[in-house]
């Protein structure tokens, strides 16, 4: 059934025919929505619960670790400073193994403080072990929530995953989007069964020391998992599409890609506006193409390659910065051509930082100027007039 | 050792005749010779008895018990962070509810006295708020010890510890204990308790009364140890009860905010009985000015044994 | 391709401590004189690491665990208990 409705609340009815059995989130603009939505089902009984309204974004997150572990399908949201706060209990929650999901209202983060979008926020746990997908629309925002269980609570996979979903660009703008239908769900999603979980009827000791002699192994396993992740991504992503009818998921996709020379790169929302873009250029008689990300964690290296390699110049559309070193999906795709024997040429730009507007004619813009010069971390649409405070 | 209190204590144990079963903490665990922290655990988990399920906090007590591939506890148990036991306990309880498996296990969230009076006290108010039916233990050691004896918000009024040294211009730590009963018991939960270890039959007659009843409890244990104190290890009963028989360490019970029982003082003890018990705080003895402060420490006993009756 | 990467490290079985024998540790050892014993129990209590076992006032500690604190001797009431060094 096709409904017109917020992002957030689109989210929510996903995550409501998810059936988790544990809920915790603390406010944080702009993923509110998300949670006010989830605690009004279960005041009323739709959604058979247990909402722990917590005290911090760090005990939220503790708390569906401890729900997880006991054998329960947990589900939290946050964004920017939130997730910063609760990164100790991410990591924790990777490395223990348990396959909570977590939507992520990108937000750029503290300070300055802007309470908009960018993927800032999402970054900082690149390097956790967390399964990462982006959303480019709500549709897909619902969608990847219902997959992200499947994929975390595959018992090879068994890791948390985090759908991004731009905040206030997706939680707040209202698109028609298909529900899924909570018999279907019961099919695609079966009631969580843990391996291994606390019970007094199998009690185990979670949580251990790993002295030198025992904790490269479990990273290397760790590193393992992650990996193998990506089949299974393509895989969910699949019957997904046999069961409701649309792929929806899976590592990433491609748009007007056949014989493109140029390929514009990104992920989120902005995807929106450049595949408008690409439309306008092909109009125009250029050889443009989209590749957008879908999955940042793992991180689809092969699945990138195979887009791209008959591509001649890579020009990539990015939200966050390594500051230090650069764009962080410019420097990853470049990884991508290493040791291959054609290396296209790459540029990257920075867009939208804490929640700016990205016009069409932006994109066009850069994409022009790309062309002529290899630019690398350029800010589009900077306020030339503006900088010069502070100085 | 008092001779009221030992008939006392000798009268419960020798009620037991029945075979002795191995602890629910086994051994084989690193605790120093004559730990406090764990004797304090071995007593609130066999007093619980199997059905429970555990959290704890990062220190000593974790430490020691769960280095792979090995682990002391018998029963379900997970250590997470620092600063968020009582928090996964929190989550651990909800499941329990929300899996319809309440009726399993009593939860039971355990820290030191860093993780529940410092880094931890967010989430240690959070649960309490909440109305989670969660028995929340503080072992009470005064310092953050697996770390090497740093001070903690519990570690009372000049006692010499490596972040707070006495040295040429200073007795130690300059602020007496933050006084966690009472602010665990100022959010209105059914039971607020300290205890000693030295007091064990005590202990465990708390713990069973906690459990007994529904919705957030607190037990706080004093727990010398001799690593961090710096006194020998075969003296940490002793250490223990000669603490509250100075009035340094109030045992009592709270219940729905009002104080219900406490530990009468027999025959009261100088603190000075106290202090030269334990390195940590020999500067009080050896140092000129030594006398004053020893008085002071002497104010703060007589100030708690007037405000909670203990004699 | 790896055979599984399932989590590993992560649970250990229970009370699986006692494979790692603390007795090593030990300069004195308690001896238990079984002259005066009136059963009390309170050495039983008093061990932090629980190995203190018997009955009819006959008790003893695990060797393979104690380590040698000296508490049970200290509380016995009717110092039953004594500790030695261990010559070994």
């Amino acid at each position: 059934m096709k409904k017109v409705l917020e992002g957030s609340r689109a989210v929510a009815e996903a995550v409501k025919v998810c059936r988790p059995n544990v809920i915790s989130a603390y406010p944080i603009t702009p993923q509110t929505h998300i949670v006010e939505n989830l605690s009004q089902m279960v005041a009323d009984g739709d959604l058979k619960s247990e909402f722990i309204n917590v005290e911090s974004e760090f005990a939220a997150a503790s708390v569906i670790l401890g729900a997880s572990v006991t054998g329960a399908r947990t589900y939290s949201t946050t964004t920017s400073q939130g997730l910063l706060l609760m990164l100790e209990v991410l990591f924790n929650i990777a490395g223990l193994r348990l396959p909570v999901s977590i939507t992520c209202a990108n937000r750029s983060v503290s300070a300055p403080i802007n309470i908009w979008n960018d993927h800032q926020d999402a970054m900082t746990i690149r390097d956790s072990g967390w399964i990462q997908l982006y959303a480019e629309d709500c549709q897909e925002a619902a969608d990847m929530q219902i997959q992200a269980y499947k994929i975390g609570e595959n018992p090879e996979i068994s890791l948390p995953v985090m759908v991004n979903m731009d905040g206030f660009i997706l939680t707040h703008a209202f698109e028609p989007v298909e529900l899924i239908d909570p018999q279907m769900a019961d099919k695609f999603l079966p009631t969580y069964k843990p391996n291994r979980y606390l019970t007094t009827k199998d009690p185990m000791t979670f949580g251990i020391l790993a002295e030198p002699a025992y904790y490269m192994e479990t990273r290397y396993r760790l590193v393992q998992a992650v990996d193998a992740a990506k089949s299974v991504i393509e895989e969910v992503a699949n019957e997904f599409n046999q069961m409701f009818g649309r792929y929806s998921g899976g590592l990433v996709d491609k748009y007007r890609l056949e014989g493109a020379k140029t390929a514009l790169v990104g992920m989120g929302s902005v995807v929106g506006t450049m595949r408008e873009v690409v439309d306008e250029l092909r109009d125009k008689g250029q050889n443009v193409g989209l590749l957008k990300v879908r999955a940042f964690r793992p991180f689809p290296k092969e699945a990138i390659f195979d887009a791209l390699k008959d591509v001649d110049t890579i020009i990539v559309f990015e939200k966050a910065l390594s500051l230090g070193w650069g764009g962080i999906l410019l420097n990853e795709i470049k990884t991508v051509f290493y040791g291959k024997r054609k290396l296209p040429r790459l540029c990257g730009f920075l867009v939208g930082l804490g929640g700016r507007d990205i016009p069409n004619q932006s994109i066009i813009d850069a994409v022009k100027k790309a062309e002529s010069e290899t630019v690398e971390d350029q800010f589009v649409d900077l306020r030339t007039e503006l900088i010069g405070i502070g100085e | 050792m008092e001779k009221e209190e030992s008939t006392m204590d000798k009268k419960v144990a020798t009620k037991k005749k029945e075979p002795i079963v191995e602890s629910q903490v086994a051994p084989g665990h690193r605790a120093c010779a004559g730990c406090g922290e764990l004797l304090a655990a071995r007593l609130v988990m066999d007093a619980a008895g199997k059905n429970v399920i555990a959290t704890c906090a990062t220190g000593c007590l974790e430490v020691v018990s769960s280095a792979y591939p090995q682990s002391a506890w018998k029963m379900p148990w997970i250590h997470s962070l620092f600063e968020n036991p009582a928090a996964v306990a929190s989550g651990i309880e909800a499941a329990l509810r929300a899996l319809g498996r309440e009726k399993e296990a009593f939860v039971i969230a355990q820290g030191g006295d860093g993780s529940t009076a410092d880094i931890g006290i967010g989430c240690l108010s959070g649960m309490l708020e909440r109305g989670h039916n969660i028995l929340y233990v503080c072992y009470d050691n005064e310092a953050y010890m697996n770390t090497g004896v740093q001070r903690s918000g519990l570690t009372p009024f000049e006692a010499s510890t490596s972040t707070a040294p006495s040295g040429e211009i200073s007795w130690g730590k300059t602020t007496d204990k933050k006084p966690m009963p009472e602010i665990v018991a100022a959010h209105g939960i059914p039971y607020v308790a300290t205890a000693s270890v030295g007091y064990y039959a005590d202990l465990q007659k708390k713990v069973k009364k906690a459990l007994s009843i529904q919705g957030p409890k607190y037990i706080q244990i004093h727990c010398p140890c001799p690593l961090g104190w710096i006194h020998d290890p075969a003296l940490t009963i002793k250490v223990a009860q000669i603490a509250v028989q100075t009035g340094l360490i109030p045992i009592f019970e709270m219940e729905n905010g009002k104080i219900t029982s406490v530990r009468k003082i027999i025959k009261k003890r100088p603190v000075e009985d106290y202090l030269k018990l334990q390195g940590r705080f020999r500067h009080l003895l050896k140092k000129t000015g030594g006398e004053d402060e020893i008085k002071r420490i002497q104010t703060i006993a007589d100030h708690n044994i007037e405000k909670y009756h203990l004699m | 391709m790896p055979k599984s990467t399932r989590p590993e490290g992560i649970a250990v079985k229970p009370g699986s401590s006692k494979e790692y024998k603390t007795g090593s540790w030990r300069v004195k050892k308690p001896v238990f004189k079984h002259e005066k014993c009136n059963d009390c129990r309170i050495c039983v209590m008093v061990c932090p690491d629980g190995v203190i076992f018997g009955e009819d006032k006959k008790y003893w500690a695990d060797m393979e665990f104690c380590k040698g604190c000296g508490i049970c001797a200290e509380e016995c009431p009717v110092k039953d208990i004594e500790m030695e060094l261990e010559v070994r």
